[in-house]
């Protein structure tokens, strides 16, 4: 069974990098439509999915996060990627096997997966 | 939704919208009384009773987006369908609850689901928030408090890989021991 103990050792260990982390300005933002639509039409796989690639890839300076309904919920899941410096990309239709995709070309070699963008698979 | 775990994750949505800063999540499996009981509770901003009246009209929502708001009246249709209801108590300024039953036999009722996904999601996107959630079956209680995980990690968001991956486990694994089957 998991401890609360267990939590400590992993302060120890984490608690550098976390530091590391907050003097680089600027990370990666993914950002998943959590609305009633979102939910419905398969965000949540889509989300965990994205934290299991940054997890395994141990890509530093990634914030997964949520928001409302994006709008077009007919597209959903929708999820918005913002890389710093660069204009945000809208993926739709989402599914958990278009992930591991968007986070290499995308998140790891800046290079946007233009297939899976609104306007191309809308 | 395919899974009930799917739906609390979007009645809490409501609580993160009415800007609660506790959030708890109950799941009883009653299999005595035949129930299942999900009670989502907040400390959010609350509703007047008119608009508590409202929520389960899907053609209410507080956004200014679009005229449809199917959260809660989607949760009240399926939980109508299984031999069961929703009840919402508000107060302004104090917060919310919503009680949602089913008959924990009905043929109709959509699987419990991933609970754990349910929460991982929940802190992860939420890292301001608190989330208590306890789930009770014939074979025992299971009880889980962020404010306990962050009195053990302070200085580490609950979001970071490590402290998550802790959580998921320690979630699955109490799930497993009381093991209900809903």
């Amino acid at each position: 069974m998991k401890s609360l103990k267990e939590l400590e050792e992993i302060r120890n260990k984490t608690q550098e990098s976390v530091y590391l982390r907050k003097d680089r300005a600027g990370g990666v933002r993914v950002v998943v439509g959590m609305a009633t639509c979102g939910i419905a039409a398969g965000a949540r796989p889509v989300l965990l999915k994205f934290l299991e690639e940054v997890k395994k890839r141990d890509i530093r300076d990634v914030t997964v996060t949520q928001t409302g309904c994006i709008g077009v919920c007919r597209l959903e899941p929708m999820v918005e990627v913002y890389l710093p410096n660069q204009e945000k990309v809208t993926y739709v239709n989402m599914t958990e096997d278009k992930v591991s995709r968007i986070v290499s070309d995308h998140i790891v070699n800046g290079q946007p997966v233009m297939k899976y963008t609104i306007g191309v698979d809308g | 939704m395919e899974e009930l775990s799917l739906h609390i994750l979007d009645i809490v949505q409501n609580s993160i919208s009415a800007m609660a800063k506790i959030v708890s999540i109950a799941v009883m499996e009653d299999d005595r009384n035949d129930r299942l009981t999900v009670v989502v509770e907040d400390n959010g901003r609350g509703m007047s009773a008119e608009t508590v009246k409202r929520v389960l009209d899907p053609f209410y929502t507080t956004r200014t987006t679009r005229k449809v708001g199917l959260g809660l009246p989607l949760l009240g249709a399926v939980a109508e369908a299984c031999g069961g209801s929703v009840v919402i108590n508000s107060e302004l300024g104090k917060g919310t609850s919503v009680r949602a039953s089913f008959a924990l036999s009905h043929i109709d009722r959509p699987p419990l689901g991933s609970m754990v996904d349910t929460m991982v999601t929940l802190i992860v996107c939420n890292p301001d928030i608190d989330f208590f959630y306890e789930h009770s079956t014939p074979r025992g209680k299971f009880e889980f408090d962020t404010r306990l995980v962050r009195r053990e990690v302070p200085d580490i968001p609950l979001g970071e890989p490590d402290v998550l991956q802790w959580i998921r486990s320690y979630i699955s694994e109490g799930l497993n021991e009381i093991s209900g089957g809903a």
